[in-house]
């Protein structure tokens, strides 16, 4: 899976309260109504800036807090291509994947807001275009990376029968 | 290898030893989701091609996070109450009180349990020795489909606590104090493992609190071991256990922080995080307009009766207004039974429905004006959380929370204890 992106780039500790507000959700699912919403308080300039196919990029804890499944879903929904984080928080992670959304790990300090970047999934390589650099992502799990590739979890669970770990390394 | 308590719980769920690292598909215990969870747990059931979950005695659904629903969120509850009679599944209903706390009372967390809910804040029930996780809606549709979840079984961060409070300085403050030694992702995907003397001297209500801000420091869990406390608790509570268990003594961790209890002073977390923590006497210029007590981190009872330690006899200042929700039902009524609702009442508290009201604006209850300022007893103050992205809230214990309130200023509870048995 080969993407390519322009970065937002962001800082640490990016909350999923920030991602979409807990009282934007109070109704039934209206992604589309949500994602008007999207980092409201805390960049409300974000979506006249972001366009379609964008990656964001993010220092270290990317979704820390709630565990709303409603933020990798806003993101998704306004067509981020990937999130790329020095490190995520552990439950807007498994989200993320869960959905299909790419979430990749690696040393963000370098990349500038604005940049050109291209994303390889499978090989877990993010590179920079304006730098000339490349940028080795942590390895997924073999087994998350099946979720993506399956399409999320709900795809891979009715496609296997339940979770298929057998080609995990433990 | 020597088990930490998180890979002690997670072996036996398994039926092997598993270590930290190793993923694992494990059999849970209990499940529970929350009226806030967007997709539905009925909508979602579908898309993994099931019409039931996998066993109705071990889900709950909570409706806890709008005590005061909207029109909107109304039509949300009645698909939630049908969906859970057709399934035939326990339903906290609203007014029943917060999960965590209102779960934990009725005796179903046990020591040992794998137990998976789509809030974060599940880790409370790590205090009984449960391996208690926060997940999304997808995740939890997985458990109901399948009755398993997939973990790494994690790292442990271990945190040995000695000494003892001084009066005035509670588990909330240590673990605001915690916030600020490791971070907010100082604990980023390990468990927490509570231990020292200090914490056996813990009664469950501080345990409760200090597993409850696990979260907050990026934990899968906050586990407190299985000693003679959790099993007196648990067996007042409907659930009979007898077995005492902990990590093997020469287990080895991540890292290991050391507290010294008697160091400890009042702890107040500045806006937006609540890792920007330091001393409550440092904030005393900052004028209060709200105060907020509750939340599944400090309402229970004995949160609800230190704060009426110092309220009573008092009331709240002229321009500060005071918010309190008894976490549950139960300890609402155990409050009025009590005389601790009554001084809160006196001191001029609005009492709030059982549930999350205080933490989330989603709940329509203490919400903000422009420049407020609120000290509140939640585990996060990030920018907006509480409704208005223009208000500034301060993390706080009861005791803490109860004082700013009298003094219409943050304070120091020391400031209004001195006195007082």
């Amino acid at each position: 899976m080969k993407l390519r992106a322009r970065a937002h780039c962001f800082g640490d500790d990016i909350n999923t309260d920030y991602i979409i507000s807990s009282r934007m959700k109070a109704t039934s699912l209206d992604l589309d109504e949500l994602a008007r919403h999207v980092f409201e308080d805390f960049d409300p300039d974000f979506l006249n800036r972001f366009t379609p196919g964008d990656a964001i990029v993010a220092g270290d804890n990317f979704g820390c807090g709630s565990s709303r499944e409603t933020a990798p879903l806003v993101l998704q929904r306004i067509g981020v291509s990937a999130v790329i984080a020095r490190s995520f928080a552990r439950i807007y992670f498994r989200n993320s994947i869960n959905i299909a959304l790419p979430a990749l790990i690696c040393d963000t300090s370098g990349i500038e807001d604005g940049a050109r970047l291209a994303m390889d999934l499978k090989a877990g390589k993010v590179e920079d275009l304006d730098h000339g650099t490349s940028l080795q992502c942590e390895p997924y799990p073999p087994f998350m990376l099946r979720i993506l590739e399956d399409g999320g979890l709900a795809a891979h669970i009715r496609k296997h029968g339940s979770y298929d770990l057998e080609k995990t390394d433990g | 290898m020597a088990l930490t308590l998180a890979e002690k719980i997670l072996s036996r769920k398994v039926g092997r030893d598993v270590h930290r690292g190793e993923i694992i598909v494990a059999p849970v215990d209990l499940a529970y989701s929350h009226d806030a969870n967007r997709p539905m747990p009925m909508e979602l059931l579908a898309t993994f091609g099931k019409e039931q979950v996998w066993d109705p005695a071990r889900y709950v659904l909570c409706l806890d996070h709008y005590p005061a629903p909207t029109s909107a969120v109304a039509v949300a509850h009645r698909q939630l109450r049908d969906f859970a009679e057709r399934q035939g599944v326990r339903l906290l209903d609203v007014g029943e009180g917060i999960s965590h706390t209102t779960l934990s009372e009725r005796g179903l967390a046990s020591p040992g349990d794998l137990i998976v809910a789509s809030d974060s804040h599940a880790c409370t029930l790590g205090a009984v020795g449960a391996f208690a996780t926060g997940v999304g809606s997808t995740d939890l549709a997985a458990v109901l489909a399948t009755g398993k979840i997939w973990l790494r079984v994690p790292e442990t961060l271990r945190i040995e606590c000695h000494g003892s409070f001084r009066d005035g300085v509670t588990t909330k403050d240590l673990a605001l104090h915690i916030a600020r030694e490791i971070g907010v992702n100082g604990a980023n995907y390990m468990a927490l493992e509570f231990g020292g003397t200090a914490v056996e001297a813990l009664p469950m209500h501080a345990r409760f609190t200090l597993t409850n801000m696990s979260i907050e420091y990026g934990a899968k869990t906050g586990l407190v071991p299985v000693d003679a406390t959790t099993l007196s608790w648990l067996s007042a509570h409907g659930s009979a256990r007898t077995e005492a268990f902990g990590p093997d003594p020469d287990a080895t961790y991540a890292r290991v922080f050391e507290i010294d209890l008697d160091r400890l002073d009042p702890i107040v977390a500045a806006p937006h995080s609540p890792g920007l923590s330091r001393a409550a006497s440092t904030f005393e210029h900052v004028h209060v307009d709200q105060v907020v007590i509750g939340t599944c981190c400090n309402g229970r009872l004995d949160d609800l009766a230190l704060a009426a330690r110092v309220l009573k006899g008092r009331k709240c200042a002229a321009g500060t207004r005071l918010y309190v929700t008894p976490g549950s039902r139960q300890t609402m009524a155990e409050a009025a039974a009590s005389g601790v609702l009554g001084v809160l009442i006196e001191a001029g508290a609005t009492i709030g429905t059982p549930g999350c009201n205080g933490c989330v604006g989603g709940c329509h209850w203490a919400i903000p004006g422009d420049d407020d300022v609120v000290v509140t007893t939640a585990n996060r103050n990030f920018k907006g959380r509480l409704g208005n992205p223009k208000a500034e809230m301060y993390l706080a214990s009861p005791a803490t929370a109860a004082a700013s309130a009298v003094l219409g200023r943050i304070a120091d509870p020391r400031e209004l204890l001195e006195s007082r048995p």
